[in-house]
């Protein structure tokens, strides 16, 4: 699965592993990220997403296998693979204790940010946030709360931008907006995003490419768009329902 | 080491601090509240017992210095702590951080609120009780120095035990200072104690600074040498600490306990 040449990757995944005791939760999965691609990781609960997602942020350890974000071997050279990849994720929130600009203060140093005053102005106004600088983050509502981990995420114009459901649990026009913004990130520069959602309308609209998983490997890839078709369904949903329930058919199909 | 990274980590304690004064508060009052207390039983002891013997510097001196080591320890682990109670292990770890810088911010974080409490205790103690350093001579410098670094130590293995045995763990940290007391000798001589606690007292470097606050109290020669091996057994221990706090910290990473930290346990 792994294809591009090594100066577009931006992400290369070879062979990842992990296994608790008994359970294997990612068997052995390989993938790439291109420069400016959106890629969707889906797949029904318990498929190995987040697994993968917290081993891509160097805090969970692979049972094998090995990660590269822009050529840098994560499992060796983790700060300076990790200060190109930043994330946002719904289920964790920024301290809700601190203020909007104190929280961004705070990452921007720890991610040495060069600047740091003019690019949190200039992610508090990209971001709508400005007449939130001084409130809590806790006392904000959940696309607020989205939009500034977010703003966090960009500090350090990532290579790397890892999503796990940004817009769970958000409304249909602050999910738009969201998604609008992060388009528009991938476009513009050298960066690419790895999205999970089980938003299958949203998946179509955002990501260049989608992978599946299921019991932990990468059953089905291809564009969000065409993938359907191409396995005899009407829809990406009705694709991912398919993929939830019968992953061995699936993976017959896949079979040479 | 990056200092920015550090100056990240102690920047998000100080404005936890500034937001909230409910977090200042306990910087000062229960020291203060220690000092009125061990206070005015010194001048008591003063009054009844036999002229000649000075409490104050003994039992109020021993007090300060004890009640300056819990507030490092604890300056450590509260940091920490917020970091458990606000779920932030992910936002914290899945950065360019190391190990070393996170540790780093959290003792500059415990620099700066045990010397808050230090200067009241010294304030209290000196103008309303009358606390004079003059038998401590140039030694009360490093007696604070021994109890700062064994504090740092102590700290960093209560934060390892936190994040080895989940956020209800926080409970076995809280009385750590209450139970080494008995073992250090902060308000008797080491003699005193049955012979297999003096050998626990050894290995701990704060009964090397009480029993050199006693002696110099009592007009005696404290040697600079003895006081060293607690200098080095504090600094032995901020290693081990250190040596722990990576373990923990790679087995959490390992087993997959960081990231699911809200669990408690990954079994």
């Amino acid at each position: 699965m792994n294809s591009g040449s090594l100066d577009t990757l931006v992400l290369s995944v070879t062979a990842l592993r992990k296994t608790y005791g008994a359970h294997t939760a990612v068997d052995g999965i390989s993938f790439d990220v291109r420069r400016r691609e959106i890629v969707g990781l889906l797949g029904p609960n318990g498929a190995g997403k987040s697994t993968t997602i917290n081993m891509l942020l160097g805090v969970l350890q692979p049972t094998s296998g090995t990660i590269h974000i822009e050529g840098t071997d994560l499992g060796t050279q983790r700060v300076k693979a990790l200060s190109r990849t930043n994330f946002a994720a719904v289920y964790s929130p920024l301290p809700g204790n601190l203020t909007v600009a104190q929280n961004l203060r705070v990452f921007g140093l720890i991610y040495g940010v060069k600047g740091l005053s003019a690019r949190i102005e200039a992610l508090l106004e990209e971001y709508d946030l400005k007449r939130f600088r001084d409130t809590k983050c806790g006392v904000l509502s959940s696309g607020e709360q989205t939009r500034v981990s977010l703003a966090k995420a960009m500090l350090n114009e990532p290579r790397l931008l890892l999503l796990d459901e940004p817009t769970a649990s958000l409304d249909p026009a602050t999910a738009v907006d969201i998604r609008t913004r992060i388009k528009a990130f991938a476009a513009k520069g050298n960066s690419s995003v790895l999205w999970t959602s089980h938003n299958m309308y949203e998946v179509e609209a955002v990501c260049d490419r989608v992978l599946f998983l299921a019991r932990g490997r990468v059953l089905l890839a291809g564009d969000p768009k065409t993938l359907p078709r191409e396995h005899g369904k009407a829809s990406l949903e009705e694709l991912f329902i398919a993929v939830a329930n019968e992953p061995l058919a699936l993976e017959r199909t896949e079979a040479p | 080491m990056n200092l920015n990274h550090v100056a990240g980590i102690a920047l998000r304690q100080f404005y936890l601090y500034k937001g909230n004064f409910a977090r200042v508060v306990p910087l000062f009052a229960w020291v203060a509240i220690d000092m009125v207390l061990w206070g005015f039983m010194t001048r008591y002891l003063n009054s009844v017992t036999s002229a000649g013997y000075n409490f104050v510097p003994a039992l109020l001196g021993a007090v300060l210095l004890w009640d300056f080591f819990a507030r490092v320890m604890q300056g450590l682990t509260t940091g920490f702590f917020e970091d458990v109670w606000s779920r932030n292990f992910l936002n914290v770890f899945a950065t360019p951080l190391t190990l070393t810088e996170y540790v780093s911010g959290l003792v500059v974080t415990s620099i700066a609120t045990s010397a808050i409490g230090l200067c009241v205790m010294l304030l209290l103690s000196t103008t309303v009780f009358g606390l004079s350093f003059a038998a401590y001579g140039a030694m009360f410098i490093p007696f604070v120095m021994v109890l700062f670094l064994f504090g740092i130590a102590l700290g960093i293995l209560s934060s390892a035990l936190v994040l080895r045995l989940g956020p209800a763990s926080e409970w076995f940290v809280w009385p750590i200072p209450s139970l080494l007391s008995p073992f250090v000798g902060v308000f008797y001589p080491l003699s005193t104690l049955p012979e297999w606690m003096q050998w626990v007292a050894k290995l701990l470097p704060p009964s090397y600074v009480f029993e050199g606050v006693r002696t110099l109290v009592a007009g005696g020669e404290f040697s600079g040498a003895t006081l060293g091996w607690g200098l080095a057994l504090a600094l032995l221990d901020i290693v081990l600490a250190g040596w722990v706090f990576q373990r923990v910290y790679r087995y959490a990473v390992r087993t997959g306990l960081l990231a699911r930290y809200s669990a408690e346990s990954v079994s």
